[in-house]
Formats: C-alpha cells, structure tokens, sequence
C-alpha cells in the first residue's frame, strides 16, 4: 500500500537543472520504468527520492507523508546502485543482516529472513561467500536482496544491470518482475535500454532535461509516442521533415497525403509500417543497401536530399542497391510544434 | 615476466647496491647488537674477550630503565590515541567535505613540517614556558602530537577518498546514520592504510628524541632520551648498546604487523575489491 508522488521538484546543479518541475505518481505496486538518454535527469531524480539529493524546490511525499528533507536513513525507500555498492568487508550474509541488525531484529530473525531473501533471488546457501567471490549478476542480486530484505514500500533501481551482459541482463530484468509482481512492491526502475522498459514496465516516463516527454504505458508509447523526441527514442523510426501543403506533406519527391492545414510537419513512419514498390515513374526514392536478417529484412532508403529511412520486408531477394523505389506508409504520425497533429493508424 | 628474463643475467649493479647497502646498513647493527651481549672487549682484539648478559642484568636493573620504558609506553601511546581521535575525524572532513577554507588548513598540516624542525621546537618551548608545560607529561604529548599531525591527517584522507561513496550512501540507505556509515563502512574500507597510519605514529612518537627532550628534559625522560644521555654520559658502551637493543624490538613488531596488515589489504583489493 505505498503511493509515491513528486510533485513540481526541480533540482538545480551550480550550472545546469538536472530535473526541471517534474511530477509524476506511482501508484501502489506499478512498477515505473524511468527512461531517457544520458544526462536526462533520471539519476538525479532517483536521488531525490531515495534522500541522496536535496530538491531545489517541489515535495515528495510516500504514502502522503512528506520526505522531501528526511535523510536516507529514515526513508522507507530501497536503492540498487548501478555498481552493486556491496560492502567489500563483509561477507554476503552480513551484507544482507546490516540493515537488519540496526533495525534491533533478534538474531534468529535475522537469520530466517536473509536465507528467505537469499532463496529468493537465487542465491541460497550464498551467505558465506565474500562479495568479490562473486560473479556480476551474482552481486547485483546480492545488491537487489539487501534492498529487498528491509521490505522498503518504495525499490528504486538505478540502471542496475547496465554493466552485465545482454543475456545475463534480460534474465535478470525477468526475474525482477517476477519478484516485483510477487511482492507487489512500488518500483522506480531508471534504465537507458528502451528494450527493458518495454519489456518491464507498467508505465514508461520519457525524460528529456529533466522533464517528462510522455508517461504512459508501454504499448501507448511505443504506438502513440506524444512527440518526435520519443518517436525517436522508442524502438526505431524513421522521421521525415517536410511541408503539408492542399492536404499533401512533401519532402523532396517523397509525398504522401495528410489532411492537416499547411505549414511545416514531421513525417513518423516505423520501418515494419513503411511499404516499399518498385518505381512507377521516376521513382521517389532509391534503395541504398539491403540486409538480410535471415526472418527479415531492413532495406537502407535514402531520399533524393539525402536522408536516411529504413523499411522492413519479408524478403530480401526482392531488392536490390541502387533500385529505384515508391515508398507507401500504411501507419504514420505527423508532428507539428513537438505535438502530435495527425496519426493514421 | 619481465623479471624471469633478467634473472639469467647477473646484475652487478644490484649486487653492488646489495653489499653496500648491507655493510652501511647491517654493519653497525652488528656492532651494536655484539656491544649488548659482551662482557669485557679490550682493544686491540676483534671480538670480545668474553661473552655474556651481564650488562643486559645491570641495565634492567636500573629503576631510571624501567621508568623510561614505561614512559615511553605511555606517551606512545596516548599520543598515538589523541592522534587518531584528532585526526581521523578530522582527515573525513577533508576528504568527504567542502567547506571554506578546506585547503588553506590542509596545507598548513604540511607547513609545520617545512621549517627546520628544530627551531619551531624551540620557539613551541618558549609558548609552553609560559604555560607551565615544560618537563610535564602532558606538554610532551602535546608536542609529539604535532608531529603525528601530518600522517594522520594525509595518510588517511587518501585512504577516505578511496572509499567507493556508493558504498557509504547503500549504508545510509538501510538505516545507519552518518557516524555508523563512518564506523562500520568507511573505516573498515580505509583500514589497512589506517592502521599504516597510526602504526607509523607509535613508532615514530616511540623514538621522537628532539621535541621529548627540549619540552620534558629533565623531568620526563623517554627511553631514546635515556639511551642518548648513557651514550654520551656513561664510559661503559655496553649500557647504550643495551637500550638500542631493546629499542629495537617496538619497531620489528611494528614492522612484522605493518607486513602483515598492508599486504592483506593489498590482497584483498587484488582480488577485484
Ligand atoms: N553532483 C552534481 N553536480 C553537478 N551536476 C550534476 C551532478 N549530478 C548530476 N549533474 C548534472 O545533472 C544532469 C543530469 O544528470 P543525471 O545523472 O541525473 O542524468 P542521467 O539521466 O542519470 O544520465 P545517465 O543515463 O548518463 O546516467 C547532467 O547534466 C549532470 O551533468
Ligand atoms: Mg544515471
């Protein structure tokens, strides 16, 4: 039963605002993925909530109480460092029993509950083992179960798997949900894989300087991106500058019908939506390179001015370099002033 | 590797430094070291005419000895305590914090140690004079303590700012306050260097000669001070060639432990830590 809402928080560094009027609530048991390029804010917002960072301005409040000034210490908040963080002095039982100890948990307590931790993040008869004994995924659970043995009402996740492997991290973000949905635990996962927040999340928040681009659910984002920004940042896609012009967007021979009012427009069109056919006439395009991923294929589109689309097909044998092709968008969105002015879906 | 390479070759340079060093370094200990154990060595003979302990039994049996020992012991010690309980809390404010005039007083820690050191000492035992300080216990520890200083300041805000933060702010985050994050996190984390630290200035305060003489002469006597007035007061050799004997023996344990405690923590840190 834990909300956690931040209402209007700025954080301001000597010469730049990391996190700027941010405010989003989590509700009980969501899990939020936190996700934007590098610099974005995400860090700094996560300090915040976890007690590390002081808010320039704007209130976080847990379970409406205000912990926007209460040190980490007596925050009811559990943070994973992207570098583990374990303590390299102590072995993983006492890792896990720290918390615990200065909680005043009598000693058998403390015992059962960090081998039922231990057991839960797959690691069980690992209490003996130093830290650096372990492998990187083995001290990032080891990192994950200090947070979860304390039982925090808000698990905050700082890019945590970020040093692992592509396998080891899919697994890993596979098996934090898993717990995550067990334990029914509010959860802030800060991340730069757009994969793994797809993949994670109840809610997806785009950050871009320290504001919030689009928060929504995953499919929403992914389908409905509210902006070019995240158009662009969610999986791949292709995005066109041109002109509307009677109902008709233009970018150097590459037309298509769009029924908005005259001016300048972004052109957003994913690669599976993007049909290509050969030339009819001059052609609006030509094929710059085709690559065979063996299920499909990404044809290299380059438009007479220069720029760069890209097309998914089913065959390759089909196309060619140098082809001259007609492209056709079944599904596309249109942009206008970084608001969404049209969608064809 | 490329060790094993150099091996086959014999290396005169080395081995010229080795011998040298050994006869400008062992040489001496060996006559000092004959000198404790001998009984009668009349000249012109190259060794002692007589071998024995009889100067080890009149030498411990000297209540001025004993009183030096303990002595020494004793402000050794309380120094090094005072030091580390200065100096330690005052080395994590340098590394972890920022405050107005940060540097300004971290370089003053060295300053004290540019001048001749003598000639602070004396104008330190003209400040004391006045204060009643002089020949009193506690204005000895009062002037070794500032030789300490320096070590126990730098030495330690290096080993601080290795310190992982994360570590320190994953303490914090399950409950420990500032001062259980210092005592169960950061001084572990930094305790080999620290113990290097306060090592060197046991050691160091246990042989301080010039400022425990100029402050506690003639009332506090250490047992360096004692050795220097037997050497330079006494016909019998064998009395000072006693004392550095068993002076010798705080510094080998010190050593023997220092061995041991920085090649753990090398150790430890070798293994990814
Ligand atoms: N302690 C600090 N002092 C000054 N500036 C800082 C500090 N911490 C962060 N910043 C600045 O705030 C901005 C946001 O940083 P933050 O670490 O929150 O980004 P991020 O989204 O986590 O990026 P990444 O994906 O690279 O981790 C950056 O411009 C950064 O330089
Ligand atoms: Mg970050």
């Amino acid at each position: 039963m834990s909300v956690l809402d931040i209402k209007n928080v700025t954080k301001s560094f000597s010469t730049t605002k990391a996190v700027d009027d941010f405010t989003l609530t989590v509700g009980d048991g969501e899990l939020v993925c936190l996700l934007g390029p590098s610099g974005s804010g995400k860090s700094t917002l996560l300090r915040m909530i976890g007690g590390f960072e002081t808010p320039t301005s704007g209130v976080i409040t847990i379970d409406g109480e205000d912990v926007t000034r209460v040190p980490p210490e007596k925050r009811p908040t559990g943070m994973v460092f992207q570098s583990h963080a374990l303590w390299t002095h102590m072995n993983v039982f006492k890792n896990l029993a720290f918390g615990l100890k200065l909680r005043g948990l009598p000693a058998d307590e403390i015992k059962r509950r960090v081998e039922a931790v231990l057991e839960l993040v797959g690691l069980g008869g690992y209490g003996h083992r130093q830290t650096t004994q372990l492998s990187g995924g083995q001290q990032q659970r080891v990192a994950l179960a200090r947070s979860l043995v304390l039982e925090p009402k808000i698990l905050l996740l700082d890019e945590p798997f970020a040093s692992l492997d592509q396998h080891l991290r899919e697994r890993l973000r596979e098996e934090v949900r898993d717990i995550q949905q067990r334990l029914k635990i509010t959860t802030l996962f800060v991340t730069h894989g757009q994969d793994e927040a797809l993949a994670l999340a109840d809610r997806i928040v785009v950050m871009r300087d320290g504001r919030t681009e689009q928060a929504a659910r995953p499919d929403v984002v992914y389908r409905e991106p509210a902006t070019p920004f995240v158009a662009g940042f969610i999986g791949t896609m292709n995005l066109v500058d041109g002109t509307v012009a009677n109902g008709r967007f233009a970018h150097s021979g590459f037309t298509v019908p769009l029924p908005v009012g005259d001016g300048a427009a972004t052109l957003a069109v994913r690669p599976e939506a993007l049909e290509i056919v050969p030339a009819s006439g001059a052609g609006m395009a030509k094929i710059h390179r085709v690559t065979d991923y063996g299920t499909h294929a990404i044809v290299d589109i380059e438009l007479p001015g220069g720029v760069r689309l890209k097309s998914m097909t089913r065959e390759a044998r089909d196309w060619s370099a140098g082809q001259s092709i007609d492209l056709k968008p079944r599904a596309f969105a249109a942009y206008r002033d970084n608001a969404a002015i049209h969608r064809s879906n | 590797m490329a060790r094993a390479l150099t091996e086959r070759r014999i290396d005169w340079t080395g081995i010229f430094f080795a011998v040298a060093l050994t006869l400008v370094i062992v040489f001496p200990l060996l006559v000092v070291g004959t000198w404790a154990f001998t009984n009668v060595w009349r000249y012109p003979s190259v060794i002692p005419q007589e071998f024995g302990l009889k100067f080890w039994y009149q030498t411990l049996a000297r209540a001025d000895v004993w009183s030096a020992i303990t002595m020494s012991l004793s402000l050794a010690t309380m120094v090094t305590l005072l030091s580390a309980i200065i100096c330690l809390p005052a080395a994590y404010a340098f590394a972890r914090m920022d405050f107005p005039g940060r540097n300004i007083l971290f370089f003053s820690f060295l300053a004290g140690h540019a001048f001749p050191k003598f000639g602070l000492l004396v104008a330190i035992a003209g400040i004391f004079l006045s204060l009643n300080l002089i020949g009193t216990f506690w204005g000895v520890v009062l002037i070794q303590l500032v030789g300490t200083l320096l070590f126990m300041i730098w030495i330690p805000v290096a080993a601080f700012q290795s310190v992982d933060r994360r570590m320190e702010e994953a303490a914090r985050d399950v409950g420990a306050g500032p001062f259980r994050v210092f005592w169960s996190i950061t001084l572990p984390q930094a305790g080999p260097t620290i113990a290097a630290a306060v090592l060197l200035s046991f050691v160091g305060t246990f042989y301080e000669t010039e400022g425990a003489w100029l402050i506690g002469a003639p009332q506090i006597r250490t047992l360096p001070v004692l050795m220097i007035s037997f050497i330079n007061n006494q016909p019998v050799i064998q009395y000072g060639a006693v004392l550095s004997v068993l002076l010798w023996i705080p510094s080998f344990i010190a050593l023997l432990f220092a061995r041991r405690v920085i090649s753990s923590g090398s150790f430890a840190r070798g293994f990814g830590a």
